[in-house]
């Protein structure tokens, strides 16, 4: 017995695949992720603040909902990220890496507000603003299809292409910002003109970005879902091989698909500049792109899921800069939770699709055959 | 003038060359850290954060120490930053794509958030965090420097820290291509399984490399804060050099050694705006475009062309699951 114990060690810890857990199962699991983050956030924030761990909650809860101007201003910054991260969805399913959603909707407003700028005086509001929307998805389109067409002629690797894409639509914008500025040389863009904003419905200037967006999320739900496009493209993110031995072109899956990611990252730009910023800088973006992934990656891709973890995300962000601003903090803060918040959930997956056995020696020549 | 613009760019480039050895030595062992942006911050503030209290503690500040500590806090952070990633990607066997970007955005709100709230939270009575004492100290150069001219202002008139981003990435190439270790780290990241299957141990080497690497990039935050910055934090004063990193990963097709060259090059791009006369505000701006650029060429060259030796490691980006194989 021992002899063989020796011959053949069996580890302390042994991991291994199961079939992943399934429904409320794993929403608990995750559900679990959340409350421990939080718990670890709220000790950080006592930590730094002083406040009593109740009061900390109770903060971040009126930081962001605590106002009925609050609450829109939450349901906006929702819609933005859900926007983006809808866009950033369809590449992600086909395993195409796109991080470049931040540059993509980036040109997508410098579109929107080039229009506003030079059409303005010649073009009637009714009609500029379609325009303008077409502008702002044809130049999110070109910055995708570039990384794509080469992505699916030579391979280039995708991930770092965008990256980099993000980095010149930065400079594009901050080159635009110097040209076109007013006075001239202060680097900053003069507000659009008010007649070129979009509608406002009711007496709530952001309800039009949320609907937008929230029609924009069933309509990428069925694409996906029910479409032949949205199947070409599980099939893709699937199996290359797969897809060429069924028929499927996978360079035109793939720079089809992009397109559209892109497209859609430009209606971002577009809602954000004619929507809400009015005006267009190298930070409108404001990092959105990044956190897109994040929030596409946490829902499984799923477009209604992502409507919660991009609730989330931006609950915490508000309550979070609230919490900053009330101690003379930096707004920073609330990155630091939204990291460590993901951090919890991403370690969450793994007890969602592996179990942890540990060694036991009765038990052991049973598992040796 | 020359001269200046090459000394300029070698300080410029010392940050992205720390940074891409730390991520170069991440990717041989098949992680692509995408978090190399927030290690960089991470490394800088806690380095900021060691020297801040150092001096805060002690009325006269003793040199050596003053190089010493903001050096230990500095590896701390980023060292465990690096494990934060690696038990995420490795053990728990996390997307690395999604981690990595988690570990930026985490990672730059620390080091803005305790840069801009540090003199709030220790109730210290200074108007903002110069620490121009450490800074002092890091920036002792050789004595001889000054007499040597121009070959002294060109190669001697650098801190410490330089010339250690130098060796490390000297001491990176030869690991790699001479040293058995080197070559196991270097098939851990091309074929995990094969490497696993020749009794090498792949979970040790990848947990090692990303946190070695991540305390090497971590050094390039403190480079810039203590050196190019003179000790003064300034939010987002860091800027995108991680990701400049990364690229410069890519434009060194995965060699330390090319890579010393290829960050000088990436610095004389950082800064050649402010050489060129009559630029307008404007020209400068698509000017700072280059270094992008010129990566995005060097990724489209270097797949276009399909040489063996110039491509990322086979592994890079995948997880590696012993019963998947």
């Amino acid at each position: 017995m021992k002899a063989k114990i020796k011959s053949n060690h069996e580890p302390l810890i042994h991991i291994a695949k199961k079939t992943p857990v399934q429904g409320w199962r794993a929403m608990l699991v995750r559900a679990g992720a959340i409350v421990a983050a939080l718990l670890v956030c709220g000790i950080l924030t006592v930590f730094l603040t002083d406040l009593n761990p109740i009061s900390v909650y109770s903060s971040l809860i009126v930081g962001a909902i605590g106002t009925p101007r609050r609450i829109w201003v939450l349901l906006h910054d929702l819609a933005i990220l859900l926007c983006i991260s809808l866009a950033v969805t369809p590449a992600f399913k086909m395993k195409f890496w796109n991080i470049g959603a931040e540059g993509q909707a980036l040109v997508g407003g410098l579109a929107t507000a080039a229009c506003a700028m030079f059409l303005g005086n010649s073009l009637p509001p009714h009609f500029l603003i379609p325009v303008m929307l077409i502008a702002s998805i044809v130049a999110g389109a070109i910055w995708g299809l570039i990384p794509s067409i080469f992505k699916a002629l030579w391979g280039t690797n995708e991930t770092l292409f965008t990256l980099m894409m993000n980095y010149i639509a930065i400079q594009l914008v901050s080159y635009f910002c110097f040209v076109f500025s007013v006075p001239k040389g202060s680097g900053r863009l003069e507000p659009i003109n008010e007649k070129f904003w979009l509608p406002v419905i009711g007496d709530n200037d952001y309800l039009f970005n949320i609907l937008f967006v929230l029609v924009l999320t069933v309509v990428m739900y069925i694409y996906l879902k029910y479409s032949k496009q949205g199947y070409e493209i599980s099939v893709v993110g699937e199996s290359v091989n797969t897809a060429t031995y069924i028929g499927i072109n996978v360079k035109k899956v793939i720079i089809r698909t992009m397109v559209i990611s892109g497209a859609i990252c430009g209606i971002a730009g577009f809602l954000l500049v004619a929507g809400a910023n009015h005006t267009v800088a190298d930070n409108t973006i404001g990092g959105r792109g990044f956190t897109a992934i994040m929030v596409s990656w946490l829902a499984k891709f799923n477009p209604f899921s992502m409507i919660l973890t991009s609730l989330l995300i931006a609950f915490l962000d508000r309550g979070a800069i609230e919490i900053a601003t009330q101690h003379k903090l930096n707004d920073s803060f609330s990155e630091i939770i939204t990291g460590i918040i993901i951090f919890f959930i991403i370690g969450s997956e793994f007890f969602i699709n592996y179990s942890v056995k540990f060694r036991k020696s009765e038990k052991k020549e049973a598992k040796n055959k | 003038m020359i001269v200046a613009f090459i000394q300029r760019a070698i300080v410029q480039s010392i940050p992205l060359l720390f940074g891409s050895t730390g991520e170069i030595i991440t990717e041989k062992s098949g992680n692509l850290n995408l978090g190399t942006a927030g290690v960089m911050y991470v490394g800088g503030i806690c380095g900021v954060m060691g020297a801040f209290f150092y001096e805060q503690s002690v009325e006269t500040v003793n040199p050596i120490l003053a190089v010493i500590i903001p050096m230990l806090t500095c590896i701390l952070g980023s060292a465990l930053m690096g494990v934060i990633y690696s038990v995420l990607t490795v053990t728990l066997r996390a997307n690395q794509n999604v981690t990595g970007l988690a570990l930026t955005t985490f990672g730059v709100g620390f080091g803005n958030f305790f840069g801009g709230s540090l003199i709030k939270l220790t109730n210290a009575d200074v108007p903002s965090i110069a620490l121009s004492a450490t800074s002092k100290c890091f920036k002792t150069t050789l004595p001889f420097a000054d007499k040597l001219g121009i070959i002294g202002d060109l190669f001697f008139s650098y801190s410490f820290l330089a010339y250690v981003a130098v060796i490390i990435a000297l001491i990176t190439s030869f690991y790699f291509n001479r040293t058995r270790s080197g070559l196991h780290l270097r098939a851990v990241g091309e074929n995990p399984a094969t490497a696993d299957a020749a009794g090498i141990n792949v979970t040790v080497y990848k947990h090692t490399s990303i946190i070695i690497g991540s305390i090497i990039a971590g050094f390039g935050g403190l480079y810039y804060v203590m050196d190019y910055a003179n000790g003064v934090w300034s939010n987002d004063g860091f800027g995108d050099r991680g990701w400049l990193a990364i690229a410069l990963v890519i434009f060194a097709i995965w060699r330390p050694n090319v890579s010393i060259l290829g960050s000088i090059l990436f610095g004389g791009l950082f800064i050649v705006y402010n050489y060129i006369p009559d630029l307008s505000l404007s020209s400068q701006e698509l000017f700072k475009m280059t270094p992008y650029v010129v990566t995005i060429l060097v990724l489209i060259i270097t797949s276009m062309r399909q040489k063996k030796e110039s491509q990322p490691p086979a592994s890079l980006g995948l997880p590696y699951f012993r019963e998947e194989r």
